[in-house]
């Protein structure tokens, strides 16, 4: 009997808490509906609806140039950093040699300070190359690799059993055969989770273009433009929302079809001792 | 977080493919050894990309950055040395840093508690939550998937004090809200809110952490007599603190660098695009309550073009970040590089 009042409490408060989580989305949803006079108003359902709204955020901004953006930072990242971050972690996971702690260490430390504290002459760098006002200085430095990528691919090449490498080098390969023929067949769910996430940062980022970006609006990311738009056409809501919806929906698609994948990265990233 | 983790106890994801059998070598030659040198060699060429990369963006950047804090340097002539004028000037007459540090350490005092006991508490119903677990998780997560930027203009229009939804249904049980982020005393709660509502990152993590929990010494520790609230404290919490301390750690830096919502927030709220000339101008909006450090830091080095200054800042950024990252790794043992286990 109290078991059952205990389950029924308990199923009350996850259900109240969640109708809490998913309304913000459905006002959303239902605000990008509405003709821009009934956003003013009190008013919770479109009335009528106002599908025009999708087709109209593409004319009043630069949105397909803002996405084309967007996918050209997050797919080139996601490679640049894969192909440099890969063979880092594997060595930091699988070989033993001096230093390797040090290194490490500099990696976490790397991973954890903000961003801002080494923002300043970074920028002068990307300036004095000439490359602000475009999207070169998000996109290349991941061609050196990314901190918590390699701390991430890491712990995935930990979890694979080094008798495998072994096995490999004694049948003659070498580290990079190692590499390419062992590890990165068995670490593939890590790789494309951690890939994942790199393209999700990327996507969502907004530090970053608002540092080399903002002068030039051909070169804004969409989740950029997202941020100046509600700026240049004032109090339209229901435009804003409709922009807000087309942000994220790709963003959403992407974690549905990667979902097993995805979320066997996040909870490796809470890796226990 | 360790390193060197067994992962025996993790929880292993279905349908993870078994691992498949090293390839056979290529014409079956075998070579016994190769010469130690050609090995550190591939060692190296392996590490060279990220060695370069943390050389020309961590490394070089932070000795730039201490050195440009001691000058006065604009983007267009070259630093001119001025000794420690610009931490003078930080620590005697900057208008904001006092109140940009505050507004940062609001946030790092009530976000990341707030955030993690909820998501704690979330992932402590969902663990136990046996029908439609999918269903419930993908609830509790998908807020989590929205890019920041977007939640915050979402939450914006939300809590628009006129006519947003949430004042709506509060008016509509004869409770006035408040201006949210149009009141500086409601701002900051306003951005917690947000945050609750994408805490799913966490909740994922600990939700593993908790499922990982050995079933056996729970039914121990009652076999012993150890009540429900005895059991947290003895079998749920020591295994779960290494997750946890994960979740302060990323929590507190994170806040201490807490930028886009805020910014984006400020921008939303006063009407006023985000971006460039005069994007300065709308930060901190309402009355600096939403100004961060980190904004600070953008306005002085990106809008007004003091880099040098700006340095200086975030050298004592770096300071401070150091500071809290040695207090919280020391406290925390289990969350070093080399793990424990």
């Amino acid at each position: 009997m109290r078991r059952t009042l205990y389950w029924i409490g308990e199923n009350a408060i996850l259900l109240a808490l969640a109708v809490m989580f998913v309304s913000p989305i459905v006002f959303v949803a239902l605000t990008s509906l509405m003709s821009s006079n009934q956003t003013l108003t009190a008013a919770l359902w479109p009335q009528p609806f106002e599908w025009s709204n999708y087709a109209t955020v593409f004319t009043q901004a630069p949105l397909l140039r803002w996405f084309a953006n967007s996918a050209t930072y997050a797919v080139l990242a996601t490679v640049f950093m894969l192909l440099s971050s890969v063979p880092a972690a594997y060595v930091l996971a699988k070989i033993k040699f001096r230093f390797a702690n040090v290194i490490f260490t500099a990696i976490i430390i790397a991973m954890l300070l903000p961003p801002q504290v080494t923002a300043i002459p970074i920028y002068v760098m990307w300036s004095n190359l000439g490359l602000t006002g475009t999207l070169w200085p998000l996109i290349l430095p991941n061609l050196l690799g990314d901190a918590f990528s390699i701390f991430l691919l890491r712990q995935f090449f930990l979890t694979i059993p080094s008798e495998y490498a072994d096995a490999a080098r004694i049948d003659g390969n070498g580290e990079v055969g190692v590499l390419t023929r062992v590890m990165v067949p068995m670490a593939k769910p890590g790789i494309a989770a951690t890939g994942i996430f790199m393209f999700f940062h990327s996507w969502n980022d907004y530090f970053g273009p608002l540092l080399y970006t903002s002068e030039n609006a051909d070169a804004w990311p969409v989740a950029y433009g997202l941020a100046s738009f509600r700026g240049i056409h004032g109090t339209d809501w229901g435009l804003t929302m409709a922009m807000t919806i087309l942000v994220t929906v790709p963003v959403v698609l992407i974690f549905f079809f990667a979902q097993r994948v995805f979320v066997e990265g996040i909870t490796l990233t809470g890796v226990k001792g | 977080m360790s390193s060197t983790t067994t992962t025996a106890g993790q929880p292993v994801p279905a349908g993870r493919p078994a691992p498949p059998r090293p390839p056979r070598p290529p014409a079956g030659r075998l070579r016994a050894s190769r010469s130690r040198r050609r090995r550190t060699l591939t060692v190296l060429a392996l590490l060279a990309p990220a060695l370069l990369g943390l050389a020309i963006f961590f490394v070089y950047p932070l000795i730039a950055s201490v050195y440009y804090s001691f000058t006065r340097y604009d983007l267009v002539s070259a630093p001119e040395w001025i000794g420690l004028r610009n931490y003078e000037y930080l620590f005697t007459q900057d208008p904001k840093v006092w109140i940009s540090t505050l507004n940062t350490l609001w946030f790092v005092v009530f976000l990341v508690p707030i955030k993690i006991i909820f998501a704690l508490g979330i992932a402590g119903l969902l663990v136990r939550a046996k029908r439609a677990s999918g269903v419930w998780r993908t609830v509790f997560y998908l807020p989590a998937l929205v890019p920041p930027v977007a939640s915050v203009v979402a939450f914006v229009f939300l809590f628009n004090p006129g006519t947003g939804p949430v004042n709506q249904i509060l008016g509509f049980f004869g409770i006035q809200g408040p201006l949210w982020f149009n009141d500086p005393a409601w701002s900051k709660p306003s951005l917690v809110i947000l945050g609750i509502w994408v805490m799913g990152d966490i909740m994922i993590i600990f939700l593993a952490a908790l499922l990982d929990v050995p079933r056996e010494q729970y039914e121990a520790a009652s076999l012993d007599g150890a009540n429900g609230l005895q059991q947290l404290r003895y079998v749920t919490f020591p295994s779960i603190t290494p997750v946890l301390m994960f979740a302060v750690i990323t929590g507190v830096i994170a806040a201490l660098q807490y930028f886009t919502e805020a910014a984006v927030a400020s921008g939303v709220a006063n009407g006023k695009a985000v971006v460039g000339e005069g994007t300065g101008a709308a930060l901190g909006y309402p009355g600096n309550s939403l100004l961060t450090y980190t904004q600070w830091l953008y306005v002085r080095g990106f809008s007004n073009y003091q880099l040098g200054y700006a340095s200086a800042l975030a050298v004592l950024l770096f300071v401070v970040a150091s500071i809290f990252l040695i207090v919280l790794l020391r406290r925390f043992k289990a969350f070093t590089p080399e793990g424990t286990s």
